[in-house]
């Protein structure tokens, strides 16, 4: 790769969000109270950074019930996972020629 | 180079948050140990209600004895009841250590992937009783819940994986000597909870 940058995203730099992408990732669905739990963060903040990653269409919404009780579920797209992957490549390769 | 290390750790924590948000970290390894232990207290009152002295091990005593069967399945429930018991507590002390829930997306689906085998194995295991056929009965134990653990696999810690797989050529080999079950179980129950527990508790346990 000439430059690792040319794979870099933007929307992907703050670290939750790339933390909600790796566990949509390695799961089929997550919802939010999990995500919230797992991650240990606040509804604002939780909330602002899956608005950010809806935005550019990375994950899919589902809003449904359990129990009476709303519930969102949340999914990766084709999109976003072609995106992290490409973002996890660029973070290997600015490490890589960073050791150098 | 400030920049590097940060993206080393986002990968780390990333990587770290992709397991955790599978695998089911609350189960602690001493559950494995604590199993292994009443499987083996129960295989050793089991062998003085079927053997009195030195007979050879066969399955003459349960054809003779329909009422000691029961008396087995009995002991056998207890030892489940207990383990289960053990390893619902022993959960919710590691979870509240690690500050996460024990009934969460990953613990419900690991249920349900443990479930389905187990239940199908259960009754399984009780036509085969009905019919006498209890030269298999170890084994088919052992094979049910071998591949229920391979079942669930992708919600637990690798070394479940590899306990499945030893349960299941275990299963396999107590198939070929009829007789030997009470010793295959204690074996697949027992000893092999007991070292894979202590695997698991030398490996993710010590917080």
């Amino acid at each position: 790769m000439k430059n690792p940058y040319d794979y870099f995203d933007r929307v992907l730099e703050h670290r939750m969000r790339l933390q909600i992408m790796g566990i949509l990732t390695a799961n089929e669905s997550y919802d939010f109270n999990a995500l919230k739990e797992l991650l240990q963060a606040t509804d604002g903040n939780l909330a602002t950074h899956i608005k950010a990653l809806e935005r550019e269409k990375y994950i899919t919404v589902q809003k449904g019930f359990v129990d009476r009780k709303p519930n969102t579920r949340y999914k990766v797209s084709d999109r976003g996972r072609t995106a992290f992957k490409k973002h996890l490549i660029a973070m290997e390769e600015i490490i890589k020629s960073q050791k150098k | 180079m400030n920049k590097k290390t940060d993206y080393q750790q986002d990968l780390a924590s990333i990587r770290q948050l992709m397991e955790h948000s599978v695998k089911f970290i609350s189960l602690s390894g001493l559950s494995g140990i604590m199993a292994g232990s009443y499987a083996l207290a129960g295989a050793g009152i089991a062998y003085f209600m079927i053997y009195d002295g030195n007979t050879v091990p066969s399955i003459a005593p349960y054809q003779q004895h329909p009422d000691l069967v029961l008396r087995l399945g009995a002991m056998a429930a207890l030892v489940l009841l207990l383990s289960l018991a053990t390893g619902w507590y022993l959960s919710l002390r590691k979870a509240k250590k690690l500050g996460s829930s024990v009934w969460n997306t990953t613990s419900k689906k690991l249920l349900l992937n443990l479930t389905i085998p187990l239940a199908v194995g259960g009754i399984f295991i009780l036509i085969v009783i009905s019919n006498g056929y209890y030269d298999i009965i170890s084994s088919s134990f052992l094979l049910f819940y071998g591949l229920a653990l391979l079942n669930a696999s992708a919600n637990l810690y690798n070394e479940m994986r590899y306990l499945g797989y030893t349960e299941i050529i275990l299963g396999l080999i107590a198939a070929l000597f009829p007789g030997f079950g009470l010793f295959f179980w204690a074996v697949g129950f027992g000893v092999l909870h007991i070292i894979y527990g202590a695997m698991m508790y030398r490996k993710y346990d010590r917080v």
